[in-house]
């Protein structure tokens, strides 16, 4: 079973965001760097997949060099090989023409399933996969928090508001994931895993690698542009109920205050 | 003559779900500033007969496709349906709602229609003609605002519980237009829905939740909190650590890696407020933090502090809770 992980390198989740000077980008210096998390348990999956069908994990990936950092991890967890497509041009344009750039790498890859995660924990556009699995004409199976293959079909079970719904589809598909550490329990790379990694193919393409028509992507191409950030408002400052009190006075002040005050309850 | 404004509404179980109201009414306000005409967009099993409810929240032309092969949410049979009527009413914008199967479809539909998409957006506006989006990125440690390049229509996704609903006018009554597509040939399928009948809150709906984390200790204590949020009518969410305790379901999970919600009351207990936890929900319009640590981060983001034990406050919160409800009704 060939398998495709789409992996996309994020801020630590710990990471305090700070907005650049040109007002439409953050400060990246400082930042500890990961794998999207959700993009790890796409990974956990496609090799828990491989250890029960045999067949390679390719990780495809897109962005600056720091990227290789996430995809020696993944590698070291167990993937096989990985592309990442560095090229500037694509971080002036939009995630439709990120995917389409990746899609003629992983078309190459010819995957019988594609993992991705349901999300970003950057971004938070929550796209890629379902665009990836349209320009492929694929199914999509998105937000798994299980997933089950024979070899020739996958599976998957999705939270809905209030619900769960069983999806199945045919071979070839894509599959994003939702959950949470807890449901996919990512492996750690292990010491004779990193060392491995090193020697595992890693081809770096920028977009005139691939054969691509630089007029299609970047800045003039996009459909859709961030123009500017800015920060969550500033909540006033709260108060803490008067520690003299009582148990009990500190519970009734509170009803009051929900009430009285805030008019919530 | 302007385009029109379209909106695409999400139906569930023989009715709309509400964020199919609030993208109306979002609509309705976008359409005004454009001077333009709304319609909506209904699709699923037996919708025909409840189109019309859209008029109340201003929909002035509704196209429904209503065929039994639609009953559930699926990716491919909706994403073309929804594609040939937007094709067919050609909008200036569309809006949809960020509930799962929203922010589903509008991925697929910005792939197959080749426009941009901005997600889960807390704030739409008009100005001079021109649409901005603002939405939550880093789970809402800081917000994005999105701008359309010309030629594009914009397609916004709304975060449910955000936009204002109008109050529903129910003289107004839209025209109903039927639109015949041929469902196509899908590779995937949907082989169960099961919905939670124990009327259990969805977090990103709920208008009080109240979260427990690592102070929680164990599983059962948790009993604690669903007494309370009975009494609330509120839902009861929790932490990473919680969670990863197993003391409770990852669909319970708040925070970067979970859900991002927005309450108007969110009652944090046991919970120190790790910086991922805090970016979950951030956004909630009241917070309140019960915990022993005075120096725990939670109470940086809290509107009202409690300083104590929470085996012995959640009682006694409680019993208040009980007492006030009983005079009120």
């Amino acid at each position: 079973m060939n398998i495709v992980v789409m992996l996309k390198q994020t801020p630590d989740t710990e990471s305090v965001i700070r907005i650049a000077s040109n007002g439409k980008s953050i400060v990246a210096d400082d930042l500890k760097w990961i794998i999207n998390p959700y993009d790890e348990f796409a990974l956990e999956a496609a090799l828990r997949l491989k250890e029960k069908h045999g067949g390679k994990v390719s990780i495809v990936s897109y962005g600056p060099q720091r990227v290789v950092e996430a995809i020696r991890t993944a590698l070291a967890m167990g993937a096989d090989d990985a592309v990442l497509i560095d090229d500037p041009v694509l971080a002036e344009g939009d995630l439709l023409g990120a995917v389409k750039a990746m899609s003629g790498v992983v078309k190459e890859l010819n995957p019988d399933i594609i993992c991705s995660g349901a999300r970003a924990v950057d971004y938070d556009q929550a796209q890629r996969g379902a665009m990836m699995a349209e320009f492929l004409g694929w199914p999509h199976l998105a937000l798994a928090v299980s997933l089950e293959s024979d070899g020739t079909k996958v599976t998957i079970k999705r939270p809905i508001e209030g619900g769960n719904v069983t999806l199945e589809a045919s071979l070839p598909a894509l599959v994003t994931f939702g959950g949470s550490h807890s449901i996919w329990n990512p492996r750690y790379a292990s010491l004779p895993g990193i060392m491995k990694a090193k020697k595992k193919p890693l081809a770096m393409k920028s977009l005139a690698d691939l054969g691509l028509n630089l007029a299609e992507f970047g800045g003039s191409s996009a459909k859709i542009l961030i123009t500017a950030l800015e920060p969550p408002p500033q909540r006033p400052a709260g108060r803490i109920l008067n520690g003299d009190l009582e148990l009990e006075g500190k519970a009734s002040e509170l009803v009051r205050a929900l009430h009285e005050e805030a008019r919530v309850i | 003559m302007p385009k029109c404004v379209c909106v695409i509404t999400e139906f569930r179980e023989g009715k709309f779900r509400r964020v199919s109201f609030e993208v109306a009414s979002e609509g309705r306000r976008i359409a005004d500033a454009l001077g333009a005409h709304l319609c909506a967009i209904v699709i699923g099993s037996g919708v025909t007969e409840k189109a019309s409810e859209l008029g109340a929240y201003g929909v002035e032309t509704v196209y429904v496709t209503d065929d039994p092969a639609l009953e559930h949410y699926l990716t491919e049979t909706y994403v073309t349906v929804t594609a040939a009527i937007i094709k067919a009413c050609d909008p200036a914008v569309v809006i949809l709602p960020a509930s799962v199967n929203g922010k589903d479809l509008g991925a697929r539909l910005a792939a197959r229609l080749e426009v941009g998409l901005a997600q889960d957006c807390v704030e739409v506006i008009c100005d001079k003609g021109i649409i901005k989006a603002k939405w939550p990125i880093f789970a809402g440690k800081c917000f994005a605002w999105s701008e359309w390049t010309e030629g594009t229509i914009p397609f916004i996704s709304c975060r449910p519980n955000v936009m204002d609903c109008l109050m529903p006018d129910e003289t107004k009554k839209p025209s109903v237009e039927v639109i015949k597509v041929p469902i196509p040939e899908a590779r995937s399928r949907v082989q169960r829905v099961d919905l939670d009948t124990a009327g259990k809150i969805e977090l990103t709906e709920a208008n009080i939740i109240i979260s427990g984390g690592r102070g929680m200790k164990d599983a059962s204590n948790y009993a604690m909190l669903e007494e309370l949020a009975a009494l609330l009518g509120a839902a009861v969410g929790a932490s990473r650590a919680a969670v990863d305790s197993g003391w409770r379901p990852h669909s319970d999970q708040v925070g970067q890696t979970g859900k991002v919600v927005n309450p108007n009351l969110y009652i944090a207990v046991g919970i120190s407020g790790a910086i991922q936890h805090l970016a979950g929900m951030g956004s909630s319009k009241f917070i309140v933090a019960v915990n022993k640590d005075s120096d725990a981060p939670i109470f940086s983001k809290a509107d009202y502090g409690v300083v104590a034990d929470l085996f012995q406050f959640i009682p006694a919160f409680t019993e208040e809770v009980r007492k006030y409800k009983t005079t009120c009704s």
